[in-house]
């Protein structure tokens, strides 16, 4: 017999990499069906304008044309996150180069790119703004004059261009701030980050029985765009259903998208399948990206390096949609405090709307703003103090049983090992050779702190006649690894191989309710409803059990392999094919266990913090980290090349080490490509100019550093029934404020701003 | 529409017919015509190099090569690796290593790999990263796709 081996920890191999490795997983636009149809996007090109008519007869006319959609044709229904200010196609007005108007549904895709360009759209070109500061000041083009009308889920004090404002404060900063002995003060400036998924954002809708669409979408969650579609077309959720196939990357990008909505309308309009498959180009020009953030930070201490006080003003660029915003800025006003323990906080945030792309929701959603100014700010109050930064990070850092800004307990927190250890690692590691003449070198820290938790899910097991399992979440994974993770923690808990679980694909019909995947919650939050599930189906297994061996419940164990038997009697055993034909056919019915729970921790503490409007009230575990880069700066050049990284999570107990591995290695690079080339640019007309992976530079094999190397401290969080915590999005926070601080000590110029491109270096390098 | 063109193609060891417009590229033919979807559009611009395929054993850009300009050469996309439920040595090294996350690029690398591998057997670090460069990964940071393909090469010595 082969010795079982728990998946738990064990690192199996990725359930679909065969799959994904012979070409065999299919996505979104590897599917086709009978008489399928093809959508394509008429794109507004103005970036504020109102709409005076549409004539689209020429585009009709045109052979294979099938079906023509226009902002006149639907309901107008706003539908968004916090703010409800969002059509799937513009009404109106248009908001942003690039808006979908109209969409056009034909034989071939061809025929349907070729009618979008000869709909006729007479616009009447309004003034624009493009900058968020520009936006918020008096006089400004106002993008949503009905915005006092719209519906949302909170008052979030948003009024002209003014989608929100929210206040956290604790202690009395102003006050404290007079009796520092040394402040430092910066504006730290971040780009729009897109998101660069391999697989653009796709659909494929389809009418089925009972006047019900189908809508199979490359996504983070399927009860989302079942919910969205829902919304947008003004039917109930009953009348749609939504499926995911193989998904290409998300990183927070494939939420809610109006194709979606799009190609469902078309879809019930045409009574026909109609697939959208998006461009790089249009996924750029229409999906979302990163928000730009504009951060005002003043850190104040005392001789000695204690922190006595912070005060942080924070400006989203919101671009001409709400979607995320409130919540991304909320998430960065917590975030930006930083993970120390600082008595006395005062944090401002605001976003504003401007004729661009809306921003929302992207891995680290609001820190790695917030991490940047931070981060950077930490190492600039070092060097005036004449102190190490890495010990002025670990004589204030949080410790476990801390609150944090807020009045959140850390269940766990190994920050400060994380800390000790990545610098350590580095001082151990055999020395690089001496950087070429005109190079610095310097080595920079950051410490790092996300969340994991939020919302709903639930998870089903059910046992099949000969004994298999089958698990059913609603968790959708979008390359993280979730599906194999959920299957090792269900096959742990049984003690079966993972062979024997059969994992199944989501399908808003079929599973159980999952909000999304986000918020580093799959293995968290998933992960402990799988364990509910298994649990239950465990039980029952043993109930059984006890009534077939006429013994008591309280004598039995399971056995590797899918046995039970009575403990300390070697021999005496029953199966689960036999317990599972006795439960279909004999007594007590299927064996099943169902799981749902939504996050429920502890709330903010109202007489502990000052906190207005801020978008929601509790969050997750929090999850700490610490990360060291080597990097050089060429003065000649400006170039910024890292050599070097070590990276430290406080994980909670790793389910699948290789996977967190792989998360943390993708997220530093996620992570590099904002910290030194990502940058999507408008020119003044509010055209995104560099709409390409030609002109948009994402991270290539030879830009990243020769070394990576992850470290994981494992120590189980108690709220967690096998002590897992997420680790999906803390690896992309510190790597920007990780270089920005080597650059500095190598004696670079203190940068404030990324991407750190050479001319940017080479600009702060002159005298 | 422009008139179709009749090809023949030699894919993965099989002469193919198809009609395609003088327009289509190897990518959308391989997809469209043929069914094999290995080969994946990321950009349709020759960056990202998710449509690489073999072209008598070279790697090349599927996207940025007409169909009607394959002429004779074999071609050899990732279904063609290796018989049904069977990996290749870099497929398999790649699984082992833990490399495969959304796997969207999985098999423009692979085959990058491969055709690296045909030409030089023994290739060193520098080699690896130079095959590898026109390949875009989001999701790895690159680590474990190099652990795979030093894996690969030392199944292969």
């Amino acid at each position: 017999m082969n010795a079982f081996v728990d998946p738990l920890g064990a690192s199996p191999a990725r359930l679909e990499a065969r799959d994904k490795l012979s070409g065999s997983a299919r996505y979104l636009d590897d599917l086709s069906r009978p008489g399928m149809l093809h959508a394509a996007i008429a794109q507004s090109p103005h970036a504020h304008a109102r709409i005076l008519s549409c004539d689209v007869s020429q585009a009709a006319a045109l052979p294979g044309v099938i079906a023509i959609v226009t902002g006149a044709d639907i309901p107008a229904r706003r539908v968004g996150g916090m703010v409800k200010d969002e059509t799937m196609l513009a009404v109106g007005k248009v908001r942003y180069m690039g808006e979908p108007v109209a969409a056009v549904a034909a034989r071939d895709a061809e025929t349907a790119r070729l009618a979008a360009q000869l709909i006729a759209v007479e616009y009447e070109v309004l003034p624009h703004v493009l900058d968020p500061e520009a936006a918020l000041a008096p006089g400004a083009p106002i993008l949503h004059e009905d915005q006092a009308q719209y519906v949302r889920t909170m008052e979030g004090g948003g009024s002209g261009n003014l989608v929100w404002q929210a206040v956290l404060a604790e202690g009395d900063a102003e006050a404290a701030f007079a009796a520092c002995d040394v402040v430092v003060e910066g504006i730290y400036e971040t780009p729009a980050q897109y998101h660069g998924y391999m697989e653009p954002n796709g659909v494929l809708a389809e009418p089925e029985a009972n006047g019900r669409v189908l809508v199979i979408a490359s996504c983070q969650s399927v009860h989302h765009v079942q919910q969205r579609v829902a919304d947008e077309l003004g039917i109930p959720m009953s009348q749609v259903r939504a499926q995911v196939p193989k998904v290409g990357g998300g990183f927070g990008g494939k939420h809610a998208s109006n194709i979606h909505s799009i190609c469902a309308w078309l879809a019930r309009a045409t009574g026909r399948p109609v697939k959208l498959a998006l461009s790089r180009t249009l996924d750029m020009e229409i999906q979302r990206s990163r928000h730009p953030a504009r951060i005002r930070l003043r850190t104040g201490a005392k001789r000695d390096g204690t922190i006595v006080a912070r005060h942080a003003e924070i400006l989203l660029d919101g671009g001409a949609y709400a979607d995320e915003s409130p919540n991304v800025m909320t998430f960065a006003m917590l975030m930006v405090r930083g993970p120390y323990r600082i008595p006395h906080v005062r944090i401002e945030g605001r976003v504003a709307y401007t004729n661009k792309l809306r921003a929302g929701s992207f891995r680290g959603f609001g820190n790695p703003q917030a991490s940047f100014a931070g981060e950077s700010q930490i190492d600039e109050l070092a060097a005036k103090l004449g102190m190490d930064p890495v010990e002025l990070r670990l004589k204030n850092a949080v410790q476990q049983g801390d609150r944090w800004i807020g009045g959140h307990t850390l269940t766990t927190c190994r920050l400060s090992d994380c800390l000790a250890a990545v610098r350590d690692a580095q001082a151990a590691a055999p020395k690089l050779p001496a950087p070429r003449h005109g190079r610095r070198r310097g080595i920079g820290f950051a410490s790092l702190t996300h969340i994991s938790g939020l919302m709903g899910t639930a998870a089903s097991v059910h046992m099949r006649a000969d004994g298999t399992i089958a698990l059913n979440t609603g968790c959708v994974d979008i390359g993280q690894g979730s599906d194999t993770v959920m299957t090792q923690i269900c096959a742990s808990l049984l003690q079966v191989p993972i062979g024997q679980v059969a994992y199944a694909a989501q399908d808003s019909d079929l599973s159980p309710y999952n909000w999304k995947t986000a918020g580093s919650r799959s293995t968290y939050m998933t992960g402990r409803a799988v364990v509910g599930a298994t649990e239950q189906v465990r039980e029952k297994i043993l109930d059984h059990a006890a009534e077939m061996m006429e013994c008591a419940k309280a004598d039995l164990e399971l056995r590797p392999g899918g046995r039970v038997g009575i403990a300390g009697v070697p021999g005496r055993e029953v199966g689960f094919r036999e317990v599972a034909m006795r439960s279909l056919f004999k007594s007590g019915g299927p064996i099943m266990g169902f799981h749902g729970l939504v996050y429920d921790g502890e709330r903010f503490d109202p007489k502990r913090a000052l906190m207005q409007r801020l978008a929601f009230d509790n969050l997750g575990v929090y999850t700490f980290g610490a990360q060291c880069v080597e990097a050089e700066l060429d003065e000649v050049t400006g170039k910024v090349e890292v050599l070097r990284m070590f990276s430290a999570h406080d994980v909670g107990r790793a389910i699948n080490p290789v996977s967190c591995e792989g998360q943390i290695q993708g997220g530093i690079v996620q992570g590099l490509g904002y910290a030194l080339t990502e940058e999507l640019v408008w020119d003044d007309d509010g055209r995104l100019a560099n709409p390409s992976f030609a002109d948009y530079k994402l991270p290539g094999i030879k830009d990243v550093p020769r070394q990576i190397v992850p470290i994981l401290f494992e120590e189980p969080e108690p709220t967690h029934p096998v002590g897992a915590k997420g680790v999906g999005e803390i690896s992309m926070v510190g790597t920007a404020p990780a270089i920005a601080n080597a650059v500095a000590q190598a004696g670079g110029p203190r940068l404030r701003r990324i991407p750190m491109t050479p001319e940017r270096v080479l600009d702060a390098l002159e005298p | 529409m422009l008139d179709r063109i009749a090809l023949t193609l030699s894919v993965n060891g099989e002469p193919r017919e198809i009609r395609v417009a003088p327009m289509t590229t190897l990518l959308e033919a391989l997809r469209t015509e043929l069914a094999l979807t290995g080969a994946k559009r990321g950009c349709n611009q020759g960056v990202c190099g998710a449509c690489t395929v073999l072209l008598d054993g070279r790697p090349v850009r599927g996207c940025l090569t007409l169909a009607v300009a394959v002429g004779e050469r074999e071609v050899t996309t990732v279904e063609g690796l290796a018989p049904p439920g069977q990996l290749g040595r870099v497929q398999e090294a790649l699984e082992q290593v833990g490399a495969v996350q959304c796997g969207f690029c999985t098999p423009g690398i692979v085959l990058a790999l491969e055709g690296l591998l045909r030409e030089t057997p023994h290739p060193d670090e520098d080699a690896l990263r130079e095959a590898l460069s026109g390949n875009l990964c989001r999701c790895s940071g690159y680590v474990k796709i190099l652990e795979g393909a030093r894996r690969a090469v030392e199944a292969a010595s």
